[in-house]
């Protein structure tokens, strides 16, 4: 369970997190909507240990564990998964080694033994099923070249080799056509389960017809402004953000 | 007194022996080297061509000479074992400067193939090696070409006749072996005709954690339409200093690749001149080094354009991590008349800390117009989006760093055209960033 309480953060000492509040109990499903430049993408940054950004106020817990107090590794060895608005290119660095790197040091800190290179290769055929990857992607270096909706593709399937226990996607809808967004969407489905939660960042209902939110957040100007049930979506997919806007101003 | 002074002394007093156990093509070479030096001596860091590495001061410390040809006794194939073992079965040996003839690799070499001892092959076929012994190499023009033909008795000879294709890979492997600080000058000689083929690796290394320092001198002749590799791999120990000049004349239509990785050394200077001298020739010129604690890597490259139509590509990749330093320089000359020459120079470097340092220094002299030239270079650090992308998802930093500096050198071993080289290499320098290499003996010295 994810506990966020009154958290604050800034970046080059402006302050773009300006207090917080929530908690995602397993099995949940949140949504977190927002103009652009509301702080969305900084809080799953802060959430994953991005060092760019500060944390200055506020603490965040992870079944039970202080976050602060964890690497940006150990926050992953621990189950939390950021699907990054824009996944990074690294060349040179293959797909395969990559994720072997990355599934064997999970083992690791679980005091499980490393998954030999057949095992390996079949969890990476696995998993690329799940999301549909083509296989000549997995065999290329890390999102080189890749298109912006195989970029995405790729952040779940990365998320699905590493079977988090709480996903964060930050507008893992944007960049992908209308079969791809299918696809990705119910491969996102096909790993949840009752012991696992999710936080949607999306600025469309369309992704949240497919994952379905159980509670959806407004976030404006580093604040949670607002939160209500699924029916918030539609409202704001009608009505936009003034309303919300002016309600804050009162 | 200078640095010049215990060479000029050292020469003056053994001239008589230093020939006695040489052969008469290296003697007769011997005494122009000597005016030359004598007159120049050192080259100071003002002369655009050492302006990274400070020669005389490589030059200074009081050496041993093994000119009287003592014999070392050691047996290599027992003592030794390569990082680079089964490429295949031919493996020659050459301690300190003398060729090791027990043991030789079953005879498989094409008819007419010479491989072994320079100074034999001089004696045995003075008219052959006389065509080419330091034709390429002029000492009035670099003091350490001067001093290595002034003190050089031995070394390695292989020449490939017309159209005969060596089709193994050979291996030699340059072992550096003393009691006592010691001094080297090894003699290598190259020759394809034409159409011959050829893949080498040259190995170096040393055994002892006495202080070596290794000249050599490589020629290398590349007949029409020929294909060389010539791989060079120095794994040598910080106490070592290496300084090498290779000389690669090309005729029409050769293909030569060079590829030189430098895993560990102390101090390393590369002077590698090609002169693309017929219509056609190719020329593919790829470097790397991987350095730390104080280690010095200088490659300074010259292509002289002397042809139309040819081609030169170079790609040079630096990791310097803790105090070491890096050098690499290259000129590029395109003649008049060397129309539709295509060139294309690169240089990245990594530094890990802020005491490491780069010094680059691309030179482009254009006298066609026809031509398409580019140089690139850029000296940085690792991508820290892309270290987090990697911890994000459980990788420790430590091991992140490692993937990104491995991922940023493979483009200089992929070039390398032995598929078991390749792998070997890409082995070796992921143990080499772990640190789990083996330096050789004398490790206990790498401070
Ligand atoms: N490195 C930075 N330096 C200065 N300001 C930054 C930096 N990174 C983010 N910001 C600012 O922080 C604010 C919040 O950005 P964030 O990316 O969290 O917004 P978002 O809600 O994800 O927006 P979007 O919907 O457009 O993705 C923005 O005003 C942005 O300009
Ligand atoms: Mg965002």
């Amino acid at each position: 369970m994810l506990e966020i309480k009154d958290l604050h953060a800034s970046i080059n000492g402006k302050e773009i997190l300006k207090g917080i509040n929530l908690v995602v109990k397993p099995g949940e499903v949140h949504a977190i909507m927002g103009p652009n430049g509301s702080g969305k993408s900084t809080l799953s940054s802060v959430l994953v240990g991005n060092p760019a950004f500060e944390v200055t106020k506020g603490s965040i817990s992870f079944y039970g564990k202080d976050l602060m107090q964890l690497s940006p590794e150990d926050r992953s060895h621990e189950g939390i998964f950021l699907s990054f608005q824009y996944p990074v290119e690294i060349p040179g660095v293959s797909m395969v080694n990559f994720m072997r790197a990355a599934v064997n040091e999970q083992r690791k800190y679980r005091n499980q033994l490393s998954l030999s290179a057949s095992e390996f290769l079949k969890l990476m055929r696995e998993k690329r099923a799940v999301v549909e990857m083509d296989n000549k992607l997995a065999n290329r270096s890390v999102n080189e070249g890749f298109s912006g909706g195989e970029k995405k593709r790729n952040e779940i399937f990365q998320m699905a080799m590493l079977e988090p226990r709480l996903s964060i996607l930050d507008e893992t809808d944007s960049g992908l056509d209308i079969d791809a967004l299918r696809i990705v969407a119910q491969g996102v489905n096909t790993l949840k389960s009752a012991e696992t939660s999710t936080i949607v960042i999306t600025h469309y209902q369309r992704l949240l017809d497919y994952i379905k939110p159980d509670i959806v957040h407004v976030l404006y100007n580093g604040r949670i402004v607002k939160t209500a049930g699924p029916e918030l979506a539609l409202q704001l997919e009608e009505r936009g953000y003034d309303w919300i806007k002016e309600e804050v101003a009162e | 007194m200078n640095p010049e002074q215990q060479y000029i002394d050292l020469f003056v007093r053994y001239e008589a022996m230093i020939c006695q156990h040489s052969a008469g093509v290296l003697n007769a070479q011997r005494a122009k080297a000597f005016a030359s030096f004598e007159q120049s001596g050192f080259p100071d860091k003002k002369q655009e061509q050492y302006k990274y590495t400070d020669i005389a001061k490589l030059f200074e410390p009081d050496y041993g000479l093994n000119l009287n040809r003592l014999d070392i006794p050691v047996n290599p194939h027992e003592v030794f074992k390569c990082d680079v073992p089964n490429m295949s079965t031919a493996l020659y040996f050459v301690v300190n400067d003398t060729f090791y003839k027990e043991q030789l690799p079953k005879s498989f070499l094409p008819e007419g193939v010479l491989l072994g001892s320079l100074k034999e092959m001089a004696e045995s076929h003075p008219d052959l090696v006389k065509n080419y012994y330091g034709q390429l190499a002029d000492s009035s023009k670099d003091a350490v070409t001067a001093v290595n033909t002034m003190f050089a008795q031995d070394g390695f000879f292989i020449y490939v006749p017309d159209w005969v294709v060596v089709e193994k890979p050979l291996q030699l492997i340059n072992i550096l072996r003393s009691t006592v600080d010691f001094m080297v000058n090894r003699r290598v000689l190259i020759v394809l005709g034409k159409g011959a083929q050829l893949r080498l690796l040259v190995c170096d290394h040393t055994m002892d954690d006495v202080n070596f320092l290794a000249t050599q001198v490589c020629e290398v002749y590349a007949g029409e339409g020929s294909v060389l590799d010539l791989y060079e791999m120095e794994e040598t120990n910080m106490s070592s200093t290496r300084i090498s000049n290779m000389y690669v004349r090309q005729e029409a239509d050769s293909n030569v690749l060079i590829n030189g990785v430098t895993l560990t050394n102390g101090s390393t200077r590369n002077r590698t001149e090609v002169v693309l001298a017929g219509k056609g020739a190719e020329i593919s010129l790829n470097g790397m080094a991987i350095a730390d604690k104080d280690q010095h890597v200088d490659n300074s490259t010259f292509i002289d354009h002397a042809a139309s139509d040819c081609t030169s590509t170079e790609l040079f990749k630096y990791v310097l991590d803790d105090e070491s330093t890096g050098a690499f320089a290259g000129k590029v000359l395109v003649r008049p008349g060397a129309q539709k020459t295509s060139s294309q120079q690169t240089n990245r470097n990594l530094c890990a800390t802020r005491k490491a340092r780069m010094f680059t220094q691309p030179q482009l002299e254009i006298y066609a117009d026809d031509v398409k030239c580019s140089h690139g270079a850029t000296v940085g650090q690792l991508d820290e989006t892309s270290l987090f992308y990697m911890r994000s998802r459980g990788i420790p930093e430590r091991e992140a760093r490692l993937l990104l500096m491995f991922a940023f050198v493979n483009e200089v071993i992929d070039n390398i055209r032995i598929d078991a080289l390749r792998e070997r290499l890409h082995l070796l320098v992921e143990k080499r960033f772990r640190g789990e290499l083996n330096r050789c003996k004398g490790c206990e010295n790498c401070k």
